[in-house]
């Protein structure tokens, strides 16, 4: 019988230097931090990283509730392990600027809302999607995250701006259940990307909070497809304030 | 400064109506809700994950899986919808977050908006504000009508933009204009300044609404 689960440090074994990964999460909330630290262990550079942003540094947000620790895409740019960071936003976390500053660090800028659905189009087969967002704007312009020249596609008399899918080699991904085929669910505001990198890339690893026996729990709970997920890792934490 | 910023706000609270679905971008637009009458059922997009802000969290009630999209830690209301971004989004670009109110650096004549980036200066990306821009059928710019003596509103835009023709209103301490296919037209003045005053302020010509009323205040 297939078995999916895995420590943090057998899910990360594939993943090599030059790499692209795609990392859920939105500023910290939902992202898979057990899976980011084994990458750190793991020492990999020069990777290529798909995600909302770059995470938070230790100390954000300022207030009350300040991370004790990096998190998320933040801990990988501690650690100088990316080349690229292909995202919506990336004013943030301070490691961004300073790398993009000394050359370290290159960046591509797509908008939230495109982001998400070239993800989706590369897990659900699609060539790509139209969309209205960026016509007009540098998005029309500027070259894609593979140096690819975008398209603008009039049908009917409307124009619209051509994106082409994201793929990737891996997707890290946090959810708060799952159990132990792969069916997951992340809850409330953590869903953001976790719910959209499934079966985007060529494995799919998910690191969750809760694992529960298959058929332990009513299947409506679930949000997503296990059969979309390679590997389970357990123990993700709660965030601690 | 303070001030103006909350007549700014007080006055783009009176726009919105029982039922409506927006967006408040961050900053001086986040102020909005402080001022939207408790007599309405208004719901609020928080484009990272779900529809139906609260107030923000504090040590009583925090749920560190809910932030809002400039990740502070907030509250959810009772009938809160969270979804993933493909999902928020598409309620976005459907046309469904029926305004977004946000700040700007620069709206032309014709309704184009750059409000996302100054070439040369520190880089932080568009977020969700490309999205909104194209997708809401309403796009309402909340902002001071001048920056340091310079204009805003301007012929043309010269900073790179976030959406072509996309700004329907702009709400300012001064006045409230609409975006009109002959022009900027102002709709309401405030009585602390003169047409002379505004139109001076303002780097296109505008053009004066038949009915020109007083700026609503409270």
């Amino acid at each position: 019988m297939i078995n999916k689960i895995v420590t943090p440090q057998e899910a990360v074994a594939g993943v090599e230097d030059g790499m692209t990964i795609m990392i859920g999460g939105f500023l910290g909330t939902g992202s898979p931090e057990i899976l980011m630290d084994a990458l750190v262990e793991k020492g990999v550079k020069h990777l290529t990283v798909i995600g909302n942003d770059g995470g938070l540094a230790e100390g954000q947000p300022a207030g009350e509730f300040a991370a004790k620790t990096s998190r998320g895409i933040g801990k990988l740019l501690d650690h100088h392990m990316v080349d690229h960071i292909i995202a919506s936003h990336i004013g943030v976390n301070p490691r961004l600027n300073e790398q993009f500053a000394d050359g370290s660090l290159k960046y591509t800028l797509v908008p939230q809302g495109t982001l998400a659905e070239k993800v989706r189009a590369a897990a659900y087969g699609l060539g790509g999607v139209l969309t209205p967002v960026g016509l007009g704007t540098p998005m029309e312009t500027e070259l894609d995250e593979l140096g690819r020249k975008k398209e603008v596609i009039e049908i009917d008399g409307k124009k619209w701006l051509f994106e082409r899918p994201i793929y990737a080699d891996y997707s890290f991904i946090r959810a708060s259940l799952a159990d132990k085929f792969g069916n997951y669910m992340c809850c409330k505001a953590t869903r953001n990307f976790n719910l959209l990198m499934a079966g985007a890339s060529k494995h799919t690893v998910i690191a969750t909070e809760k694992l529960v026996e298959i058929g332990e729990v009513d299947p409506d709970i679930w949000q997503v497809a296990g059969v979309l997920v390679d590997s389970i890792v357990e123990g993700e934490k709660r965030w601690q304030i | 400064m303070a001030d103006l910023k909350e007549r700014i706000a007080k006055r783009c609270a009176k726009e919105f109506s029982d039922g409506d679905f927006i967006n408040l971008g961050i900053g001086l637009p986040t102020m909005v809700a402080d001022y939207i009458g408790e007599d309405i059922m208004v719901t609020c997009h928080s484009e990272n994950g779900f529809a139906g802000i609260d107030a923000l969290a504090d040590k009583t009630n925090l749920n560190v899986d809910i932030i809002n999209s400039g990740g502070q830690y907030v509250t959810a209301l009772p009938r809160a919808k969270f979804f993933d971004t493909a999902e928020s989004f598409g309620l976005v670009r459907g046309g469904h977050v029926k305004a977004t109110v946000l700040g700007a650096m620069e709206v032309a004549e014709n309704g184009d908006l750059a409000n996302w980036i100054v070439p040369g200066k520190k880089v932080a990306g568009m977020g969700g504000a490309m999205d909104l821009c194209a997708g809401c059928p309403e796009v309402i710019i909340a902002m001071l009508h001048t920056q340091k003596g310079q204009h805003k509103i301007k012929p043309k835009c010269t900073l790179p933009l976030t959406a072509e023709k996309c700004v329907t209103k702009i709400i300012t301490e001064m006045a409230v204009m609409e975006i009109t296919p002959e022009g900027i037209k102002v709709d309401e003045l405030h009585p602390d300044y003169t047409k002379e005053q505004l139109q001076e302020a303002t780097g296109v010509k505008l053009i004066w609404a038949e009915d020109l009323k007083p700026y609503q205040e409270d």
